[in-house]
């Protein structure tokens, strides 16, 4: 019964909108990759019929878009066939970027809920800091990622520190916008029952607010991790920097190495994924200690 | 007038009064409420709901300022009263901390208070007895029935060592059965621990037969219409609900209510 409803609630669904989707795939690759074949045919001179334009719009150098075989060949020669310290492994430059987004994560993390804890516990921080919370967010980071990096470069900081910078950026909005939610979300009735025990603001904090606070803690911190994997792939494109994933995607795009491209969108995609599972790993984790119902 | 208010009133209220300032305009919760309650005493509060009930006890417990009139407790204002953790207040619902188990809720105002871990353990295990559920300590409340996670409110406001009890409603959710059975224990919990009871109910049976004072309360404004003291004696079986004095007594609160309602006819 359970694997039944596995398979039909979650396998097929599923497996029949990637299937669609890679189906589509294949069409758009034929379609966008047909018109260099055919303008190669034409200055030789010849016309190429549609059954020998076909494989060859998916075995293209450079084609406008990748077959997925292709893809999937990129990323299996890039991981599995270089070892992981090469510049050319794929998995070298995932780890370039993800201690960036790591740091970034921590340290967006720790802004926003000390931020957060700022702001309920005191109206003057609650008026002042919340719009420039909000603000900071109206930027498009495409804009302020360069000056960053630039102005930290002119101070002699480098390498990880600016592209984490920027994952911090970007991660601490949640943090901040979900725990001030959480931490205000114990009930009146918690409340009142903490003041008939004279209980002081820390003891009130730490025995009610901060674990009302978890649940939504944890889905903003879900969301805190993409977005600061994403801040630290844009942190590597406006200095050209030489490893992670931005510059993998920045080479590509310099040379039209569209494969190399489409490898290193996986790559981040499948890295996202990744860090959002184990955060929401910790989450059910942390819900099972504090007795939630099995 | 001081000397005249020996130790053993607990709370003692002179023309008080609570106007709440809303939206809508002022609202009196309270007005020219005078009791006293004596050292193990059973006070019920009774009356249809809006009449202050809650309002009063918040009033006892410093979670409310009243607008007009004196209030002290164990001779104290309120807030004193509180700062030396004077009062245990059940409210109307359990109010449980969902992440702790039942003895780490009974444990939380000992945490607070700063109780000795050896302390604590002992006190839980004493007051999970007290309230019947020995062997529940380790279950998380949801676990719970109703009527057990309010004794389980019960047991966490007794667990530290005030000698009033203020309690709202605390059987209200329960059906009647589960209610006779915890009215029961209530008594005797009463009697071995020699705490003063502040009880607020919405029922004439349950405040006639838990209490050796009934104060009768009527809306619009909140205010006190009678106040009985019950001639029935301590030890009171559940069956005492069927003799003439307990009906003589219901009788009576029920004119009480009935004359408060015919007031706002009038008004
Ligand atoms: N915090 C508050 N703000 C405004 N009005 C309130 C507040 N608390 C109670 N009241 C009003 O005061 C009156 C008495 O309420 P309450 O003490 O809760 O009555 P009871 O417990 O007897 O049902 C009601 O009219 C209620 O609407
Ligand atoms: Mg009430």
């Amino acid at each position: 019964m359970e694997r039944a409803s596995f398979f039909k609630d979650r396998l097929l669904p599923i497996g029949t909108v990637v299937l669609s989707l890679i189906v589509l795939w294949y069409v758009f690759v034929v379609v966008l990759n047909a018109p260099f074949e055919r303008d190669t045919a034409a200055r030789a001179g010849t016309t190429i019929s549609f059954s020998e334009l076909l494989p060859r719009t998916m075995a293209q150098e450079r084609p406008v878009l990748p077959a997925p075989h292709q893809v999937l060949a990129e990323l299996w020669d890039t991981t599995v066939n270089k070892a992981i310290t090469s510049k050319r492994s794929l998995v070298y430059h995932a780890w370039v970027t993800l201690s960036a987004t790591l740091m970034g994560f921590g340290m967006g993390a720790v802004l926003g809920i000390l931020l957060a804890i700022a702001v309920v516990h005191n109206r003057a921080m609650d008026r002042s800091l919340m719009p420039w919370v909000i603000a900071s967010q109206t930027i498009p980071i495409l804009a302020i990622a360069p000056m960053i990096i630039v102005v930290l470069n002119a101070v002699g900081i480098s390498g990880l520190m600016p592209k984490a910078l920027i994952s911090t950026y970007l991660s601490f909005f949640p943090v901040v916008v979900g725990m001030v939610k959480g931490l205000r979300s114990a009930e009146q009735i918690q409340l009142d029952l903490m003041h008939t025990y004279n209980a002081s603001a820390s003891q009130t904090f730490w025995k009610l607010r901060w674990p009302c606070s978890m649940p939504y803690l944890f889905t903003s911190l879900k969301v805190a991790i993409a977005i600061s994997l994403v801040g630290a792939i844009v942190g590597e494109l406006p200095t050209g920097a030489v490893a992670g994933l931005g510059a993998r995607l920045l080479a590509g795009s310099y040379y039209g190495q569209t494969v190399q491209i489409w490898a290193a969108l996986f790559m981040a995609a499948a890295v996202a994924a990744l860090l959002v599972i184990i955060v929401g790993f910790a989450h059910s984790l942390v819900l099972k200690r504090m007795g939630a119902r099995a | 007038m001081m000397s005249m208010a020996p130790s053993n009133t607990v709370v003692s209220a002179n023309d008080l009064g609570l106007t709440f300032q809303t939206a809508d305009g002022p609202v009196t919760a309270l007005t020219g409420v005078n009791l006293n309650v004596e050292k193990g005493d059973f006070v019920s509060f009774i009356g249809p709901s809006g009449c202050g009930k809650t309002t009063f006890l918040r009033v006892i417990a410093d979670l409310e300022k009243p607008t007009s009139g004196t209030i002290t407790v164990n001779g104290m204002t309120p807030e004193e009263a509180r700062r030396q953790r004077a009062y245990g207040y059940v409210f109307q619902a359990a109010a449980l901390y969902p992440w702790r188990t039942i003895e780490k809720n009974i444990a939380l105002p000992l945490e607070i208070m700063g109780y000795s871990r050896q302390d604590q353990k002992a006190r839980i295990d004493r007051t999970l007895d007290l309230v019947n559920l020995a062997g529940f300590g380790k279950k998380y409340p949801w676990q719970l029935s109703g009527g057990m996670q309010q004794r389980a409110s019960i047991a966490r406001a007794l667990a530290f060592d005030a000698d009033l009890l203020l309690m709202d409603e605390p059987f209200g959710a329960l059906d009647e059965i589960v209610r006779d059975h915890l009215n029961e224990q209530l008594l005797k919990l009463w009697a071995a621990t020699r705490k003063t009871i502040c009880f607020v109910t919405h029922s004439i049976p349950e405040a006639v037969y838990l209490s050796t004072k009934i104060v009768v309360m009527s809306p619009r404004p909140g205010r006190v219409t009678d106040i009985i003291e019950s001639p029935l004696p301590k030890e009171r079986p559940l069956d005492i609900r069927e003799t003439p004095e307990f009906l003589a007594v219901a009788h009576r609160v029920r004119e009480g209510l009935r004359a408060g309602h015919s007031y706002e006819e009038h008004a």
